[in-house]
């Protein structure tokens, strides 16, 4: 762990994000909010400012040299994407604004083959976008929504995910890693049985892409999803990686241009894959940064990431052990950098404001996972979630804040 | 520093700890819930009004330390006063926390302890959600207030 350190270089990281240099009510900012957006690299917030200078056109419809260009480094972007998931084909990767866009055409499109009486499993600790589209869709089809049972530590229950799972489960919709707990779910072994049972998968990478190498083939999930601004990326871009044989299935979800191939008031016809499922001009600016995003996460390498934040994370337990009245939700053997707790006789929210003066951000409330909230009789946590340019010392000064807290509440 | 203890005064932290008037009142014959979603903050209002004048008001419920605070001393206020003296105490109220008022007020007596809330607009919902339930529990709304 040591050795490791030693060779992740975090004062050259930090100094590639020039956020992390403002004040926030006098004092050093000490961002610990990254599950909810982590902040950009100059690499970043460059390639998109430079898109706009200088190459800024619509894509796939243009003969002039910009719209090229655009197309290029677009196209480009999306061949990034399969790199970093290791999907097999570029065809296979679908530009959305987000997780919760992908997983809504996921629901939208392929739910359409649901019928009354069919299952879809999702679990206990998924985040509200990867419960409401299931919902929605339920509402539909009449097909009936499970969920399987997570433990006191926050791990998902395997006997009850297995029990839930029978020929009537379509679709099996889980997180790969937990917004408001930091479970590591063990993905490859809940897809297997899915996948034994006849259902498609379908994986909420929102929190694991930042943290986590993901290799779609080698998972063999159906369906896995991810946010650009949660990978150091812009808002408003991110990918739904689908098997080919399933997207090709599909029907389109929503209708306009480039999705389309001819278009008569009689009849439409449907573009290819990719392009079947992205109708509209889209995020093009956000789609080419992305790629400068993946480009820094992998050059810093996603297994040393890890490690460091799980440095962060086992400081932050050291700390908190001796910590009085400080309960943590979530203590999952297989955990990511994300650190949420109670502390005794002070609610979450005015922990949050007091830490805000004492410049430290952190996410309170129920973190868009309401169940688990309730699963945990909390009405919320505070949660501090570690990225890849936070350091020990970060971590000893979210402490030093809620010492403050203490004071205050004293 | 000097915002926080503005914020948190003692009688705030006081309330908070040792909220007054709470639990369901018997006899009540108006009651509302309120519901801020993003922190989660659920309280139950109940009031005794009778000719037109609060006889007694309780609240149930949890919340951070400004909703708890916030309900427990408006609770207190409440008694006696007429249902138009009630709504010109919510105005002034809402005035003081969202700083379109002077910081202090001569009607609100001991309420004036939240002036400091001006500073942080994150938390005037907090403040004011045991007045909008209020205001709900006088109109007999049937749907819990939602401050989003």
């Amino acid at each position: 762990m040591i050795a490791s350190n030693d060779r992740y270089d975090i004062a050259r990281i930090r100094r590639d994000f020039p956020i992390l240099d403002r004040e926030v009510h006098g004092r050093p900012l000490v961002y610990l909010d990254n599950a909810a957006t982590s902040q950009k690299p100059r690499a970043v917030i460059d390639t998109e400012l430079r898109y706009y200078r200088t190459m800024n056109a619509n894509i796939h419809r243009g003969v002039h040299l910009l719209s090229q260009e655009a197309t290029d480094a677009y196209e480009a972007s999306r061949e990034r994407v399969r790199r970093f998931l290791n999907a097999a084909r570029r065809e296979e990767i679908v530009f959305v604004r987000g997780a919760t866009e992908a997983i809504n055409l996921v629901a939208a499109s392929y739910g359409q083959r649901l019928k009354s009486g069919d299952e879809v499993l999702i679990t206990a600790m998924e985040h509200h976008s990867n419960i409401v589209p299931w919902q929605l869709l339920c509402e539909r089809s009449g097909a009936v929504l499970r969920v399987a049972s997570i433990n006191d530590a926050g791990e998902l229950n395997l006997t009850s995910f297995e029990h839930l799972l029978g020929p009537r489960t379509r679709i099996a919709a889980f997180t790969h890693i937990s917004n408001a707990l930091g479970t590591i779910n063990p993905v490859r072994e809940l897809i297997e049985m899915a996948h034994a049972n006849g259902a498609v998968v379908l994986v909420d990478g929102a929190q694991a892409a930042p943290h986590a190498r993901v290799d779609v083939q080698a998972l063999d999930c159906d369906f896995y999803v991810f946010s650009g601004h949660k990978l150091y990326g812009p808002t408003g871009i991110g990918a739904l990686y689908g098997k080919a044989r399933l997207l090709d299935a599909m029907p389109p979800w929503q209708g306009g241009g480039d999705m389309i191939r001819e278009v008569s008031f009689n009849k439409s016809t449907w573009n290819d894959l990719p392009y079947k499922f992205e109708a509209g001009t889209p995020n093009i600016a956000g789609g080419v940064a992305l790629s400068a995003a993946i480009d820094y996460v992998e050059d810093i390498g996603l297994d040393a990431i890890a490690g460091h934040e799980n440095d962060l994370l086992i400081r932050a337990n050291e700390r908190a052990a001796d910590f009085p009245g400080l309960r943590p939700i979530g203590t999952a053997k297989d955990k990511a950098g994300i650190f949420s707790f109670v502390l005794d006789g002070v609610h979450p929210h005015d922990i949050g404001t007091i830490l805000d003066l004492e410049g430290v951000a952190v996410r309170t409330g129920h973190h868009c996972a309401m169940p688990v909230m309730g699963r945990f009789g909390v009405p919320a946590t505070v949660r501090a979630s570690f990225g890849l340019y936070n350091t020990r010392d970060e971590v000893d000064a979210l402490f030093a804040a809620l010492r403050r807290v203490k004071e205050v509440f004293a | 520093m000097s915002d926080l203890r503005e914020l948190y005064q003692e009688v705030i932290i006081d309330h908070s700890r040792r909220p007054r008037n709470r639990g369901e009142l018997p006899g009540h014959n108006h009651s509302a819930e309120g519901f801020n979603p993003l922190c989660g903050d659920r309280l139950t209002l109940y009031l005794k009004v009778e000719n037109g004048i609060v006889q007694d008001a309780r609240f149930d419920g949890a919340g951070c330390a400004i909703s708890t605070a916030s309900a427990s001393l408006m609770t207190e206020a409440l008694k006696g006063k007429t249902e138009a003296q009630v709504e010109a105490l919510f105005g002034a109220f809402h005035d003081l926390v969202t700083g379109s008022a002077p910081e202090e007020s001569p009607s609100l007596g001991k309420l004036n302890v939240f002036a400091g809330v001006r500073e942080f607009p994150t938390r005037v919902k907090c403040a004011t959600l045991a007045w909008h339930t209020l205001q709900a529990a006088l109109r007999d709304r049937a749907e819990p207030v939602s401050t989003e």
